[in-house]
């Protein structure tokens, strides 16, 4: 553990060397100017309170010099404060702003797949919660850096006065590092049980609520409550013990240095009687032993936040393993005329952690598209259909044969040689939280003429106009809540726009009203040369096809015309499905 | 002397909260004492025992005073004139010492004493909060609304948590500390005390001005911490259409600009967050020069002993801790209060629908509905429904048809008495709805919402659910009514199979087909179906069809439809349209004419059947 945390560290100081140095030099600036504080205390004491008070009097000019030694050492702590502050927290924000980098790069580099694999809400906790966990040892690390020299200048300054007061304090501050320790450990299962407690309430509230219907209906509020409240008494349980735990603690380890006060008082009296110190030296031990009990908190901290760190840094280190997807240097020139082909393709996801492999989704597929040829793929659930549109657009690569696009492997033009032809459009419309013309656009600069005959190619000129800014609406949570047909028709115009030559329609009308949908479809059609692939389920739009290939176990299992296919009793059943579920 | 923070550990500010739309109350008009004041009202618990709790607070906080008390008293009385009294001192600190391990004990009672009041109170406002969000109308529980009345009983609570082990703690003992040191140095010496207090005095003023920049600073942070997570997950959630599209390398920039602008706005806040503390300790020390100045200078004039100023130079180290602590923890209460704040406006929130203890019994068999100049508007929104006049007879199946928004769905709800109307009347069997008891009305009428949301268990259990007092027998019949034997015999493990939170497990359709079952063993006079709109593959969907068409078999069925061939099948369509009625009438009837319906079902009809 303390291994891989000093691994943690270390690659931090190598990236960030300058404020680390700087805020570590501050916080030993700070450790000598604390000890040499209490020096000016102990002399200010002795040539200035006791004879000021106790003896003859002393002039002005000594107390004015105590003063500005005073002032003058307390100012060079508080700068000595400031610089370990700023400097170790921008040591931790470059942290922070470079691990934020690399993984929001890899995110954008690696292959689709490895999206696919993971929840979005894992991926987006890398970036920001793992970000923060695993720079958190960081944030006490500059004043760590000091603990040694705080630890020797003190000890030296009380072997200087008297190694009795040396030897007090060599007895107890170990003592109060080692209960630091002892407290932070003991306190470390509960607090875990009740984090996992934390979790557990939340779950139940966010679970109950989002099915506030289901729950009303059915009239279980006060099971629902109960459940919460059992998680809720295991949660106060464990924070209890936290509690009774940290107050087992706390206060010994703030009473301690006060005990020790107590026995360096009495012991410097005794010394005091016997002249072997001054009144001084007594305070000015006293007061270093008012200040060392930091120190050991502050270690306690770093030894804290330690496993977590790690913890959170491998999963990072686990992103930045995964290797970019291949972006081929050199893409070739896709030429006219632009036809599309799978050749004998297969595909299978990569097994799974029970090292078990996954089932083939695609197996011997083969099929050829003419330049400007309508084609629509259908096939069950599972068929395998949403497969062939991610490695036709080049989005994954075929686990066996080749996808060609206007007789080029789709491998050697690369994901965006692919894009430069193959347009696709996905069922789940996404669009940007932005304006709609940005959300078309996507950064390219297109007349806006030509956008509003986009527009009106998909039939959605109608309601952007109606928006309360047109084109300059924003959509999305801060913006204005589009239908899902809205947001299919603005999401094919966006693929338009593209200028595809090679259109693939994965299920991208199925929110669209029918007469606006088969509107939509004949405005494609309408633009010669273009290739289009489409997945849909209604029969309408499949009728629209030229051609229907009927896809079952990741192969074509028969190709026609769609009133052809009805022979096939497979397809037939399929096409009864669809016509019954029509919407 | 103190200077050695321990809160070079505090990172930068949590999660944004999420903007309540309402905002029913602001926190800034109420003041502190106020959110006090309502806070202990609504918790019983906060009461218990609290008089000895800060007794004994007080008891720990004097602790603290012990070390200068024995530092003057030793110094003025131990060392006298013909040397140093060793009996005297060797005692003292025998009792100051003791006083010190009592002191110990005392602070970890007390410790614990505030850990236990705190999990109580903060167990019970958690509970009670969610008991009552259970009990709110569905009028309440809008999608918009429903994160931020989740983060009542979850994020807030934990806010108002990190203050209770922290924030309130502090207040408690730091204050009380404040008093003490105070009241010892007036003590010993008013005039001293006096310069203290002016020394310290311009030090207020500039750590209130610096903790509103610093709050500023951390607001805006807290900005640029939500930009940068928006644009980084709209880049993991559309990497398909960023990919397919070219965006690529256009949102990268953007990233790195929200990352670069993240990072500029936190070195910003750590202006605020590294002058902090060492400006603090600066005045500390300008106390302590100015005291020793003016102690030794007028001191003897003053009657001031040098036990006693070296004291003054502890004391003065007493009260900058507790000032430095409760300068960090400003920020935290704020946020602590206006979370409690809001959990309270949770509990305040009039339960709107009260149903009465005893009530007349529909009886069995389908039940008529009439609904008479039915009214219904979300609080502080725009009415939703305008006088809806309908009658059904009983066994009706009755097709709602609409565009979204058009009012179908509340409807369906105020059926179900998810809402109650805000003005008319909608009764069943005759009975108006508020007549009836909760466990009556559930037994005669069963909603069916289209989530499909299954509690976490088997798939038996939430079937099991949908009668109180339902057994193993009664689900199984119900499969059976509804045909689903074969569906379930091809589960992992059957009727047990488990469902997964929120019946993820599930596929959408499979997630239906339970919930219809759930309905079927509530045997219900009147069905409300709100028809789901995602799609789900054709082999399920032709078991959803069978189960309906079983379920719906001697009931009256309401059902919202999303698709025509459900009311095709219907007895009586009613079209919706912003908020009103404008069609009623039997499918046929209705699709001859020239209306609303008539233009729907002809698009249908032209792109499914060509």
């Amino acid at each position: 553990m303390f291994r891989r945390g000093w691994r943690l560290v270390r690659g931090s100081f190598r990236a960030h060397p300058v404020p680390h140095i700087l805020g570590i030099s501050g916080a030993n600036v700070f450790a000598v100017a604390v000890v040499g504080f209490t020096v000016v205390i102990g002399r200010v004491t002795d040539e200035v309170i006791v004879p000021g008070l106790d003896g003859a009097g002393v002039d002005g000019s000594a107390i004015v010099g105590g003063m500005v030694a005073l002032v003058v050492i307390g100012l060079i702590r508080g700068t000595a404060i400031m610089a370990r502050r700023w400097f170790n927290m921008m040591a931790v924000a470059r942290t922070q702003r470079t691990w934020r980098l690399d993984i929001t790069d890899r995110y954008l580099d690696v292959p689709v797949a490895f999206h696919r694999a993971r929840p979005a809400g894992e991926l987006l906790a890398h970036a920001d919660n793992d970000v923060e966990v695993a720079s958190a040892v960081l944030m006490p690390l500059a004043f760590s850096m000091s603990v040694v020299a705080l630890v020797a200048v003190s000890l030296i300054s009380l072997l200087v006065v008297h190694p009795l007061f040396a030897l007090v304090a060599v007895l107890l501050f170990p003592t109060l590092a080692v209960l630091n320790r002892t407290y932070t450990n003991a306190v470390e299962a509960p607090s875990a049980r009740a984090q996992e407690d934390v979790g557990r309430v939340s779950a139940i509230a966010h679970e109950s609520l989002d099915g506030v219907l289901v729950v009303k209906t059915l009239g279980r509020e006060d099971q629902e409550v109960a459940r919460l409240a059992a998680a809720a008494d295991d949660l106060r349980r464990e924070r209890i013990e936290v509690g009774r735990r940290r107050a087992d603690f706390a206060p010994v380890i703030y009473s301690l240095p006060n005990l020790g006060i107590i026995v360096l008082l009495f012991v410097g009296t005794m010394l005091v009687d016997r002249n072997a110190v001054t009144i001084g030296e007594m305070v000015r031990a006293m007061a270093l032993f008012s200040i060392l009990s930091l120190p050991m908190e502050i270690l306690g901290f770093l030894f804290q936040s330690m496993p977590a760190s790690v913890v959170a840094k491998d999963r990072i280190n686990g992103v930045l393993a995964v290797h970019p997807e291949a972006r081929p240097a050199d893409v070739p020139e896709v030429v006219e005329p632009v036809t599309v082909e799978f050749d004998d393709v297969g595909f299978r996801y990569p097994p799974g952690d029970s090292g078990a492999g996954a089932p083939a989704v695609l197996d011997g597929l083969s099929f050829r598209m003419a330049a400007g040829e309508t084609v629509a793929l259908v096939g069950a659930t599972g068929s395998g259909k949403s497969t062939a549109v991610t490695l036709l657009a080049g989005l994954e690569p075929a686990t066996a044969g080749r996808v060609l696009v206007g007789d080029i492997d789709t491998v050697a033009l690369g994901p965006d040689g692919v894009g430069q032809v193959v347009v696709p459009v996905f069922q789940e419309s996404f669009l940007f939280a932005d304006t709609i013309r940005q959300n078309l656009l996507l950064d390219r600069e297109v007349p806006d003429g030509e956008i509003q005959r986009l527009l009106r190619v998909v039939e959605a000129d109608g309601f952007v106009a109606d928006l309360p800014q047109g084109l300059d609406t924003v959509v999305g949570e801060r913006g204005v809540t589009l239908s899902g047909g809205q947001r299919q028709r603005l999401a094919i115009a966006r693929a338009l726009l593209r200028r595809p030559r090679v259109m693939v329609l994965d299920d991208a009308t199925s929110a669209v009203d029918p007469t606006i949908e088969a509107a939509i479809l004949e405005n494609l059609r309408a633009h010669r040369g273009r290739t289009l692939l489409i997945i849909a389920h209604r029969l309408a739009t499949i009728r629209l096809a030229d051609r229907v290939l009927f896809l079952d176990g990741g192969r074509i299992a028969a190709e026609g015309t769609h009133d052809e296919l009805l022979g096939v009793p497979a397809y037939a059943a399929l096409a009864r499905a669809y016509e019954e579920a029509g919407t | 002397m103190t200077v050695l923070d321990g809160h070079d550990v505090v990172g930068p500010p949590g999660e944004p909260e999420v903007v309540d739309a309402r905002g029913l109350h602001d926190i800034d008009e109420a003041g502190a004492l106020t959110v006090l004041r309502r806070g202990v009202a609504a918790s019983p618990e906060l009461r218990a025992g609290i008089g000895l709790t800060a007794f004994m607070a007080l008891a720990v906080a004097g602790g603290k005073l012990l070390v200068p008390l024995a530092i003057q008293f030793i110094l003025d009385r131990g060392f006298a004139e013909d040397g140093i009294r060793m009996g005297l001192v060797a005692g003292f600190a025998a009792v100051a010492a003791t006083l010190v391990v009592g002191s110990i004990f005392l602070g970890r009672a007390t410790y614990y004493r505030l850990a236990r009041t705190a999990e109580n109170v903060l167990m019970g406002l958690r509970v009670r909060a969610f008991a009552h969000l259970h009990r709110l109308s569905l009028a309440e529980h809008t999608a918009s609304r429903k994160g931020a009345l989740t983060a009542r009983v979850t994020s807030d609570v934990e806010t108002l948590t990190k203050f209770a082990q922290w924030g309130a703690i502090a207040w408690i003992i730091d204050s009380i500390q404040v008093v003490g040191v105070l009241t010892v140095m007036a003590l010993y010496s008013w005039q001293l005390t006096l310069v203290t207090v002016l020394v310290y005095l311009p030090l207020l003023p500039m750590l209130r001005a610096m903790q509103r920049r610093q709050l500023r600073a951390y607001d805006r942070l807290r900005t640029r911490v939500s930009e940068t997570f928006e644009i980084v997950s709209e880049s993991v959630l559309g990497v398909e259409p960023i990919r397919a599209y070219g965006y690529r390398e256009a949102i990268r920039g953007r990233i790195h600009r929200a990352i670069g602008a993240q990072y500029r706005q936190q070195m910003k806040a750590a202006r605020f967050f590294s002058l902090f503390m060492p400006l603090t300790d600066i005045f500390g020390v300008m106390a302590v020069a100015t005291v020793v100045g003016a102690g030794v200078w007028w001191g003897p004039g003053w009657g001031v002993t040098s036990g006693e100023l070296i004291a003054f130079v502890f004391l003065i180290n007493l009260l900058l801790a507790p000032i430095t602590e409760l300068g960090e923890v400003l920020d935290q209460t704020q946020t602590a209060l206006a979370g409690w704040w809001k959990i309270l406006d949770v509990l305040d929130t009039p339960v709107e629908i009260v149903e009465p203890d005893a009530g007349p019994v529909l009886a069995g068999g389908a039940l008529a509905v009439r609904a008479e100049a039915v009214e219904f508007g979300y609080r502080g929104g725009d009415r939703v429904l305008h006088g809806i006049d309908v009658d059904i007879p009983p066994g009706t199946s009755v097709a709602v048809v609409g565009e979204t928004g058009s009012g179908k769905t509340t409807f369906a709800k105020l059926m179900a008495r998810l809402a109650d109307p805000t003005a008319g009347r909608l009764s069943v069997g005759g009975v108006d709805l508020r007549d009836l008891t909760g466990d009556e009305r559930r037994r005669a009428i069963r909603m069916v919402p289209q989530d499909g949301f299954l509690f976490d268990t088997t798939v038996g259990d939430n079937i099991r659910f949908g009668r109180p007092d339902a057994t193993g027998d009664d689900v199984a019949a119900a499969v059976d009514a509804l045909g689903l034997g074969p569906w379930v015999a091809s589960l992992a493990d059957g009727i047990d199979t488990r469902v997964g939170e929120r019946g993820e497990s599930l596929s959408v359709g499979e997630r239906q087909l339970v919930a219809l079952a759930r309905a079927q063993v509530a045997d219900p006079g009147l069905l409300i179906l709100d028809e789901a709109t995602s799609a789900v593959d054709p082999e399920t969907e032709t078991a959803l069809e069978q189960a309906l068409e079983n379920l719906a078999r001697g009931r009256t069925t309401v059902s919202v439809a999303h698709r025509l061939s459900t009311a095709e099948r219907s007895d009586l369509v009613l079209v919706f349209d912003r908020g009103r009625i404008v069609e009623q009438g039997s499918h046929e009837d209705l699709a001859r004419g020239d209306g609303v319906y008539a233009g729907l079902y002809a698009s249908w009809i032209g792109n499914t059947r060509s």
